[in-house]
């Protein structure tokens, strides 16, 4: 079994227009950098994409969106980018606005092969407008039901030529969900490993998940909102 | 004359009262952000991002700030003993099964039985709901910090929301610039205003229903 390819020009090399496809991170925390460079490169377009956020102008899913490789967005918030809100307001780009939590839920309900869940979030909103709503206990619910992608593509810190991988600190965020939810998944971590060097007590993405797995170079890993505190208290 | 209401770090200032100790927080992003700075002495609450950290830390210090570790606000942040990372799956399970004791976040307006829009203006903002309709769904407790009046001086306190809305019949408590609100059958209950502002004030500048508490009092900083 050999599920390490050279880069990622050849993780993706079978993508075509019109897929739909899950792309994982926060903001730009933990997103498939190589991945998504590559598809720039390769220039599919009519893309469906499920991803929480849209990523800002000049990286993340904006490169993808300058090009205009992306005919849907599937996402939580989009606030960061002046060119998504741009081409959506002019109707060039459709989009799909999802409860957090709901998008997460429907990745993760792909992952353990349960067809549709029942949510809270958006009751009595718009997103509930042509939802089948059951009331549980008292309480109504929405009918949500899992992505169906032909395609995940992750980011992870480590994983072995085996596709386990394990995540580190707030990147890890849609990464373990989109992870089981692809029809094929590509992972492009940092550190491509041998079988028998992670913990076992320590992955977060068994490896039967993922068929494709590469070490990525040159991430960027780009901050957003660069906050810090004073060295020195303040009055010392 | 002599209308004095409260500045954002005042509003944060008094919904860190709010806190008892043992609280699981979430907290918005910008005026309920500000909160983590007064939680009061003596009182040890864990905040929850929902990127997925339990236990978020102050921000770094300059030059330790480290890509891989942000808040839902995509600011750099830090970690604290005990915090603990995990997906965002697990991160809403926990806001949805009623495990996170109080939310605080903004609001573009709020509505007199509760409801709450934030996150939409059709044809202008399209940003998205993120994670507020999950955590107006299903928190127990749910503080708005939000300015009273929008920039044309109209009450952003309504006897129905005329934006999107986030959440139905949820919101539990507001605090704006001029006072506190608890909300209860009877519309907005004003139980503290701020100081130097007056009851009156408070009247003309809320369009939703509004009874005033016999013991409502000045708030003191």
């Amino acid at each position: 079994m050999n599920k390490v390819v050279a880069n990622a020009d050849e993780a993706i090399k079978d993508i075509e227009s019109g897929m739909t496809l899950m792309l994982g991170g926060f903001g730009l925390c933990g997103i498939p950098e190589n991945c998504i460079a590559a598809l720039v490169r390769k220039g599919v377009n009519n893309l469906t994409c499920i991803s929480n956020n849209a990523g800002v102008d000049d990286f993340g899913i904006g490169l993808m969106l300058q090009q205009k490789q992306v005919k849907k967005m599937i996402s939580s918030y989009v606030g960061e980018n002046a060119e998504f809100e741009r081409q959506l307001l002019s109707g060039e780009l459709e989009v799909d606005l999802v409860p957090q939590g709901t998008l997460a839920t429907r990745c993760m309900a792909a992952g353990y092969g349960m067809p549709a869940v029942y949510l809270l979030a958006g009751v009595g909103t718009e997103v509930a407008e042509g939802k089948e709503v059951r009331n549980f206990n008292g309480k109504d619910y929405l009918l949500e039901e899992a992505f169906d992608a032909d395609f995940a593509i992750v980011k992870a810190w480590k994983g072995d030529r085996l596709g386990n991988l394990i995540y580190k600190d707030t990147a890890r965020n849609f990464n373990p969900m989109m992870a089981m939810a692809g029809k094929i998944t590509i992972a492009e971590v940092e550190e491509l490993v041998e079988p028998g060097e992670l913990d076992p007590n320590y992955v977060h993405t068994p490896g039967i998940y993922v068929h494709r797995i590469f070490q990525g170079s040159n991430y960027e890993k780009r901050i957003e909102q660069r906050t810090v505190r004073p060295r020195t208290p303040k009055g010392a | 004359m002599g209308y004095m209401a409260l500045n954002k770090e005042q509003i944060a200032q008094r919904i860190a009262r709010e806190l008892k100790d043992g609280y699981y927080v979430n907290l918005g992003i910008g005026i309920p952000t500000l909160v983590a700075n007064y939680i009061p002495e003596g009182v040890n609450v864990i905040l929850q991002s929902e990127n997925g950290l339990l236990g978020m830390g102050p921000f770094p210090f300059e030059g330790e700030e480290d890509p891989d570790l942000i808040n839902a606000g995509k600011q750099t942040i830090t970690t604290l003993p005990g915090s603990v990372f995990f997906d965002s799956a697990m991160s809403f399970g926990m806001i949805r099964a009623g495990k996170v004791d109080l939310t605080v976040l903004g609001a573009m307006e709020v509505a007199d039985n509760g409801d709450i829009a934030n996150w939409k203006i059709p044809g202008k903002m399209v940003k998205g709901m993120g994670g507020a309709m999950d955590l107006v769904a299903a928190a127990k407790n749910i503080i708005v910090a939000m300015q009273h009046t929008n920039r044309a001086g109209e009450s952003k306190l309504l006897p129905e929301c005329t934006l999107p809305l986030t959440g139905v019949r949820c919101i539990t408590k507001v605090v704006s610039d001029l006072g506190v609100f608890d909300v209860t059958e009877d519309g907005f209950r004003c139980i503290e205003y701020a100081p130097g502002v007056t009851i009156e004030e408070i009247k003309a500048k809320t369009a939703g229903r509004l009874t005033i508490a016999d013991d409502v009092k000045e708030m003191t900083f």
